[in-house]
This record gives C-alpha cells, structure tokens and sequence, in this order.
C-alpha cells in the first residue's frame, strides 16, 4: 500500500485527461463511487438499483445498461460487462460533461457525436448498429409506462408514427421492394441534428457536494 | 398604396370631422341636455318621429369611434406596401399613423380633445395584453430561465433606474439642463419610470424579428416582471417626493426595500390564487360550456383589479394568473372553448396593441404638453443607452457562471439594444401629479419621445441589427415526434445520471415538482377526464391523428369527389353482419376522443376543433353494385379507419336506438386501441415482412401537400419532415382501383398514411387506395397515381 497515495492521484489524473473532468470533480466522483459500491472496487448493477430515485425513473433499465455497455467505454466490442470500476464509470459520466465554454466548432460537433452515439447505443439494445421498430417501442412503452390509462397499443401506434417519421425524413424515396430496416446512427444523427444535444444533455458536476452525496441518499 | 393611404385618410377625416361638431356640442351641453328635455317635456306640439340626441349616446359613442379609427388605422397600416412594412415595424408605424390622425383633430378642434388618460390605458388597454402574453407563455422555457430572468428584472431595472436619475441630476446640477426645477428625487422618480423595459412594444418589435426562444424569453420575460420592480419603486420615489427630502430617513428607506418585497410577492401570489379559482371553476362548467370561455377573461381581470386595489403589483398579478391557469384550463375546458379562448384573447390583446400606439400618437399632437428642453431629452437618451448596455453586460457576466447554456455575446448585444421603453413609461408619466412635480410637462415631453425614439428607431433597426449579428433565429419546424420522444426521454435520462451522480440538481426539483404536481395539484384542479388524458406524448399522438382526420376530410370536400351524403343507414352494420368478427376486429370504429366534446346530435364535425364545421357525414355505399361489395366494404373501412367518422355509425353500431353520444369512455378508448393495434399489425407485417404478397412503398406524402394546397398555413406541415419525404406504407394491386366507388372518378381523396398502413390485410384486389401527390396541382396526382404501376412518380418540390 506504499503507492496508495500516490497512486490514486495518478489515476485520478490520467482520468481527468482522458475524459476532461477536472481534478476536483473526479474527486467527488470517486467519493460517490465508493459510496455507491459500499466501498467495493467494482459497481454492479445492483448498486445501482439501490439508489432509491432511480425506482421511479420509467426508463431505468436502459440507463443501467447504458453504464455496463461496452460501446459506451470506447471499446469497439460490443457487449456488456458485469461490473464496472472506477475508470468506467467516470468514462460513461463524461458523456454528460458539458462543453468547456470556448471550444472549437469542430470539437463540438465531436462532442455531440459522441452524445448522441451514446444515446443511440442506449436505444439499440441488441448492438447491430441498427433500432428497429422493437427495440424503439420499448424505450416509448417504457417511457409511457408511468400512465396506466396510455395501453401497450398506444405505445405502439406512437413508436409506428414516430419511426414513420424517421423514415420520410431520412431514407427519401425508396423502391417497391425495399424494407425499412430500422434507424441507423447517421438517420439518427439527422433527425437529431436540430436538436441542441451539446447543450441539453449536460448536467453540472462541479456542485456534487461530497457531504450530500455521503448523506444524500 | 398611395391610394389606400389616401383612402383610409378620407375615412379618418370624415370620421373625424363627423365626430367633432357634435364634440362642439360639449361646450353648453348641459344647457342642451336640459333643452331636449324640456323640448320634449313642454314644447312637444306633435309626435316627433324621429329625434337626434347625442348626448343620449354620446361617451360609448365616442369610445367606439376610436376603436374603430384604430382599427382602420391598423387596417391601413397592413395594406402598405410591403417594402414599408419591412422595414418599419407595424407599432412605429401605427403611431405613425396616430400622429396624423392627431394632427387631423387637432387641426379641426384647435385643441387636443383626445388624450389617451392613464385609466383608460391601465385599465382598459393594458390588461388583455399582459394576460394574452401570460396564457401563451411557454413554461418549461420561462421557468427554466427564471433564475436568469429574475435577476435581470430585479437587479437590472433598480441599476437602470439609479444610474439613470443620478446621472441626469449630476448633469443638472452640472447646469447642462437649463433652468429645470426637479430635484434629485424627482430625478430618481423619473428614472424609475422611464428604467423599465415595456412588455408591449417589445412584443410588438420582437414578434416580427424571430429571434432565438431564450434570447425573447429573457428580454419578454424580463420585461414583464420588472413591473414589479417599476411599481415600487414609482411609489416609493413618489411618496419621497411628496414627503420632501428632510423627512426621508433609514426607517423609509427600508420600508421602501419591505415594500418591494410585499408588492412583487403578494402580486404574484394573488395571480396564482386567482389561477387556482379559474382552474377550479372551469372544472366544475362541464354544463355551461358556452360560456366557460368568459371566465379567462373575467378572473384575468380581476386578479388585475383586485391587485391593483390592493397596490401590489397587478402586472405581476395577471402574468402568474395566466402562466399557472394555462396548463389546467386547456386541459378542463372543452376543446370548442380552448380555441374561443385562444382566438378572443388575441382579438382583444391585438386591438389593445393597435390602439395604445395609435393614442400614443394622437397623443402627441398637443401644444400644451410640449416643453422641449434638448439637454434633458438628449441625455435621457443616450444615459438609458448607455446604461443599458452595461447593465446587461455585467448581469450577464456574473450569470454566465451559473448558468448550462451560457447567454452568448450577440444574444447580449440584442437584448440590451432591445430594452425598448412604452406606453406603461407613459402612462405612469402621465399620472404625475402636478402640483407635487410642477416640471410635469418637461417629463412627459422626455417620455414620450424616448417613447418614439425606441418603438420606431429601435424597432427599425432592430432587424437589420439581428441578421447582421447572424442572431440564432427561432426554429420554424414543429418538432417531429421522434424529437419529442426523445426530448421525455433525454429529461428522464437526465434525471436518472443526476441521481446515479448523487446530485440534487435542476432535474431533481423539476421531477419533484412534476411527482408533486400530478399528484396533488392536478387531483385538485384538473378534471378526473382530463388528467387521465394528460400525457404529453399522448396527447401529441392525438393532435397528429387530428390532423390527419381534418386534411384527410378537407381535401375530400376539396376534391368534391367523395361521395360524403348523409345517410340514416350505415353501410357497416351490413359490413358487420358479413364480415363478422375478423374484419369487425379489423374495421375500427376510429374516433378522435371525443369524451371532452359537446357532440351535437346531428352534426359531428372533428374538425370544428380547427376548422369549420363539416356536417356529418357516412358513406353511402347501398347504391353501388353489391358485387363491388368487396371493395366497398374495403372502402368503407378505409374511411372508417380514418380519425374521423360519423357519429350516426357509430350510434349504429352499438345500438339502433339509441341516440346517445358515446357516453361511455372507456368505448372511446376501446375503439382507439383497437384501431391503434390493427394498424400496428399492419405495419408489422408490412414492414417486417411478414407476409410475403404485401409490398412497401414508400408515397409520397400528400397530407402536405394537401395543407399547402389549402392554404393553411405552414404550422404542421413540417411534422413529418420535408416535402419530399415518401411514406411507408403497403401497396396494393392496381386492379381494384377502379372499381372502388369515389376512386371512380380520378380525382379522389388520399386516406392519410397511418389508414394505409391497414391495407394489407385487405384481399389483393384492393389497390393502394393513395394515389401520390406528384404535383401541387391535386388533380394531376390523382390521375396519374394508381393508372400504372410504378410507385415512384417523381415528386416535385412544392413550398
């Protein structure tokens, strides 16, 4: 245990460069981690479903996955992993980070590949680059899920409609015989284009408070 | 549009010269009054026929006339020709306008009889407006700004105002002004009334530059809580002044600070008590539907009065009415009312906006009130710019830090150069005392020309200065469902990292709020109906299906090609007993809920939710040739399958005799899921593949075109993307084209896209029953589309 001191700070650095958290957030971060995995070094899913707000999320369980899914970690496999640690963690957190105020145009646009990539990868649950009409009528059954009145036949017409929608603005004109296979990255890319994703997909880190994280929940 | 300026002069002068000799009669009316009486009373020697009285009718009477000036005014001003109207703002040139019908009055009656009075204003103008921008506000975005908005209403106005009066007193101690009796609190006074930022015209300038929704939402929203500030210290200053100076001490000065607090938290507060009495009223009208719409306007009034009465801000008092009572109201009251609402609300705010300018200007044609003083008037200008500027500046510094989306530099530019001053600076100016503040006329002259100054310079400029700036422009598209979809899931997605992060943050109050609102608030104020009803997702699914009953029927009454008659007989009770239960699981009784609307007996029009009425109407299909049957009954049900359908059908099918509308609502939803489940299956199967004869095509969307091709304007039209975006849907054989009964004709209505996704289950016979809009001209797309086989026509471009 002699590098213990110095190692964590190492990590902790190596950390911020790779994913652009600063040293502090990475910090409470760490702080949260260990709270969260009771002090283990791994985080397991049923870490996660501990925290009590979650329950009332409808979309959880794609959230979860999105933490153990290994696209999201930069690998090119595809897959999720049983448990994460710290790096993996934090890498899935910086998806959230928010642009630092003066960046390129070039790197924002990177910046809201990746975001949407994640949100893409999180829709496209078995990992073929594609959501098809099934895996996007989860997510929307899911979403509706909090009204009981909303039946799984509206979900449905809903998901219809809206990968209709994807359809007319992205493919164009198609041949007879041609299939609708699902929605790919780049037809994602385009209908979310107007969409400001760099901006809303941020939450701020710097105001994690450690003594509310340890207390909070 | 020289003649119509010409034109709408003559009319203005003829009114005008009508109006005023009775005017004349004013001076010795009371004589005149009692002559008439004493006419009728003692010298009547016969029956008068007919008499002219005019003081009988004589304040209304005027009223009316320049209600109705103003309206031709506007009438006039809209006519120009449109190089003018671009590049001028339609408020400057209103008072534009006011100036010359002020001229005209004042020319004909050598004296100014027509002042817009601040009663009249405050009382009469003013109310609707603020009441209309408050019902329309848009609460994610104003409440997520609040913070922002807040501190540049606060802190912003008080910074104006103190920098404002301080500097004028310097200049005029420093002699610049001339021989001006006001003194330091006086000079504060007036800059508290000319520091605010004025709702209306900023509407008036904003509305017409389209800029980017956080960039209006912070100036609008700015400027309607700043009044809150504007009021207090106006009263403040006010009570100082009459104080005097000597007696002004610590102890009034925190009462001042206290009675900020009061004013703005206590206006506010009465807003939302009478939003929460309007939500729970409208709850409750479920039978006097007629005139529940009455209601807005009446208890938007009141929350103004009331505070008014109560000197607390009413301003405040009427914007937290509208923005709390939108969401319930909308959600209580019958779909008929929410649009009387919508349309009344914009008559009354709209006509308020053309008259406070048009007075504005009228105003101004008035020897008496003119006491030109160039140093104090060119100061004001330049101090309020300059101040303004920095104001906006250093808040936005300091906000910046806390704020995700960082308020960029030129958005910073525009909203200081948009700090427009109006008719409330005005009013208050007018409603000096005199006596208290003998330079009245000196102020009123400064204020009214910092008025013209930024209504029309400003306004003029502002447009040009946006496009140069390369200003993020407002996004015109409505979002597609796919956004919204996924716009509910990025707030839970959020949600879920803050709290896996441990952070109670923006998302932890937002869902707290939300948990504790649809739980206890809307249990309170929302009908049981409604709440069921109230998923945002929902609901957009709803509004889209609405909209494509409403195209789907207009482009058949534009066709005339479908054989809409009224019929006592529906076809589909024969259709049921034929087909029984596969085509009955399949023929969707589709309704629109209709659980909330007021349904005539004899008249069910969906569309009378956006448009006119349309009678009734079911698809007489006994005349034709029974051996079509097939294609009749696949017709019928391809009508049935739209959104829309007549009552009487339905009425039919669940009971011969009974008249009722669908009283049940769980029939309504029944039915609704039963159609949304058969078109999904129809798309599943479509799309997957599943049964091999069906084919995909992708059409041409038509329902675009259809909206285009009458006229409407572009609202919905970007729903599902651009114009040439095909759709998916199944084809069908060709053969059955013809013998279908309203495709007999070649101009034939497209059912929308979501029916036709229900074709495959019909036998191969039936052809794909959407002919595709290959032009703007409907009637070639008809013709052309189901005569020969191949899908793709190549689709024009259309606007």
């Amino acid at each position: 245990m002699g590098t213990s001191q110095s190692g964590p700070v190492h990590r902790f650095q190596d950390l911020a460069h790779k994913t652009g958290f600063s040293i502090e957030e990475i910090k409470t971060l760490n702080t949260r981690f260990l709270y969260l995995t009771q002090d283990e070094d791994t985080l397991r899913r049923e870490h996660l479903a501990n925290v009590s707000d979650l329950a009332l999320n409808p979309i959880r369980r794609q959230i979860i996955e999105a933490f153990f899914d290994k696209r999201n970690m930069g690998e090119k496999e595809r897959g999720c992993l049983q448990e994460i640690g710290f790096e993996e963690f934090v890498t899935v957190l910086s998806f959230f980070r928010p642009p630092k105020p003066h960046t390129a145009d070039e790197e924002m646009k990177n910046i809201k590949k990746e975001k949407l990539r994640f949100l893409f990868n999180m829709h496209d649950t078995d990992n073929d680059g594609i959501i098809t009409l099934d895996e996007y009528r989860c997510v929307v059954e899911e979403l509706l899920s909090s009204y009981e009145i909303i039946g799984a036949e509206t979900a449905k017409a809903i998901t219809d409609a809206a990968m209709l929608e994807v359809a007319n603005v992205t493919v164009g004109q198609m041949a007879p015989d041609e299939f609708y296979e699902g929605i790919t990255f780049e037809q994602f890319m385009q209908i979310l284009k107007d969409v400001e994703i760099e901006t809303k997909m941020n939450i701020h880190f710097w105001n994690l408070d450690t003594m509310t994280v340890q207390c909070g929940k | 549009m020289a003649s119509s300026i010409y034109f709408c002069l003559l009319r203005t002068v003829f009114l005008v010269c009508f109006v005023n000799p009775l005017i004349q009669g004013l001076s010795g009316d009371v004589n005149l009054v009692k002559d008439h009486r004493d006419q009728l009373g003692n010298n009547l020697t016969g029956l008068p026929i007919v008499t002219f009285d005019w003081h009988h009718v004589q304040t209304p009477f005027q009223v009316i006339i320049w209600v109705f000036v103003a309206g031709l005014a506007k009438l006039s001003v809209i006519e120009l020709n449109h190089h003018v109207i671009n590049v001028i703002p339609e408020s400057g040139l209103l008072i534009m306008m006011g100036f010359i019908l002020g001229g005209i009055v004042w020319g004909a009656d050598k004296a100014q009889t027509f002042k817009l009075l601040p009663p009249t204003f405050f009382f009469y103008l003013l109310p609707q407006i603020i009441l209309d921008a408050s019902y329309f506000m848009p609460n994610k975005l104003f409440f997520s700004n609040l913070g922002s908005i807040l501190i540049y209403a606060i802190f912003g106005t008080c910074w104006n105002a103190a920098t404002v009066g301080l500097s004028l007193w310097g200049c005029h101690e420093a002699g610049v002004m001339g021989n001006l009796d006001i003194g330091l609190l006086q000079f504060l006074l007036f800059g508290s009334l000319i520091a605010a930022v004025d709702p209306v015209a900023v509407i008036a300038v904003f509305e017409e530059v389209h800029v980017n929704e956080v960039l209006f939402i912070l100036v609008f929203g700015e400027s309607l809580l700043n009044d809150g500030v504007t009021v207090v210290l106006y009263n403040v200053f006010d009570a100082f002044v009459a104080l005097g100076g000597p007696r002004i001490d610590a102890v009034e000065i925190s009462k001042g600070i206290f009675s900020f607090v009061v004013v703005a938290f206590g206006g506010s507060f009465l807003g939302i008590v009478f939003a929460i009495l309007l939500s729970l009223l409208t709850r409750c009208t479920k039978h006097i539907q007629i005139i529940e719409a009455g209601f807005i306007f009446v208890v938007g009034y009141l929350a103004y009065l009331t505070a008014d009465m109560l000197s607390l801000s009413a301003i405040l008092s009427v914007t937290f009415c509208g923005i709390c009572c939108q969401k319930y109201v909308n959600a209580n009251m019958d779909e008929k009312s929410v649009t009387t609402v919508r349309h009344a609300m914009k008559v009354l705010a709209n006509g308020s906006e053309t008259m406070i300018f048009v007075f504005l200007g009228v105003t101004a044609i008035d020897t008496e009130i003119w006491v030109w003083n160039t140093g104090f008037i060119l100061l004001t200008l330049l101090f309020i710019f300059i101040y303004r500027i920095i104001g906006v500046f250093l808040l936005t510094l300091m906000l910046n830090k806390f704020r995700l989306v960082p308020i960029e530099f030129i958005d910073q530019v525009v909203m200081s150069y948009g700090g427009l001053r109006g008719a409330v600076a005005y009013g208050l100016a007018a409603m000096l005392d005199q006596d208290k503040i003998p330079e009245k006329n000196p102020i009123l002259s400064t204020t009214l020309i910092v008025v013209y100054f930024t209504v029309i310079l400003q306004g003029i400029t502002m447009k040009p200065l946006v496009q140069w700036l390369k200003v993020k422009r407002a996004a015109h598209s409505d979002l597609k469902l796919i956004e919204k979809v996924n716009n509910r899931a990025f707030d839970h997605i959020l949600a879920a990292v803050e709290d896996i992060c441990g952070r109670i943050g923006d998302n932890w109050w937002t869902r707290g709020w939300n948990r504790f609102e649809e739980n206890y608030i809307s249990w309170l104020l929302m009908k049981p109906k409604a709440r069921k009803n109230r998923d945002y997702l929902f609901s957009i699914f709803h509004k889209l299906n609405l909209e494509d009953a409403v195209n789907y029927v207009s482009e058949g009454e534009r066709q005339g090609s479908l054989a809409f008659i009224r019929s006592d007989e529906a076809a589909n009770v024969d259709f049921k007993k034929q087909f029984d239960s596969e085509f009955t699981d399949v023929m969707p009784d589709i309704m629109v809920d209709v659980s909330n609307y007021e349904l005539g007996i004899e008249k069910f029009s969906v569309t009378s939710i956006i448009k006119d009425t349309i009678p009734s109407v079911s698809l007489d299909i006994h005349g034709q040739d029974r051996k079509n049957a097939m294609d009749d009954i696949n017709a019928n049900h391809l009508l049935q399958q739209h959104l829309y359908r007549s009552r009487k059908n339905h009425r039919h099918k669940y009971s011969r005799s009974d008249f009722g509308i669908n009283q049940s609502e769980n029939e309504v939803q029944e039915i609704f899921q039963r159609t949304m489940r058969s078109r999904l299956e129809s798309f599943k199967t479509a799309k997957m593949g599943v049964s091999p004869a069906k084919k995909i095509t992708k059409h041409h969307k038509k329902e675009l075109t259809h909206k285009m091709a009458n006229g409407h304007p572009e609202g919905t039209g970007h729903l599902y993307g651009d114009e040439e975006n095909p759709v998916v849907f199944p084809d069908m054989d060709t053969s059955t084209h013809n013998s279908l009964p309203w495709l007999m004709e070649t101009d034939a209505v497209a059912p929308s896209q979501r029916a036709q996704w229900h074709l495959p289950w019909t036998p191969n016979r039936l052809r794909r029953l959407a002919p595709m809009r290959i032009s703007t001209y409907s009637t070639d797309s008809f013709l052309m589309a189901d005569l020969e086989e191949h899908e793709e026509k190549p689709q024009t471009d259309h606007e």
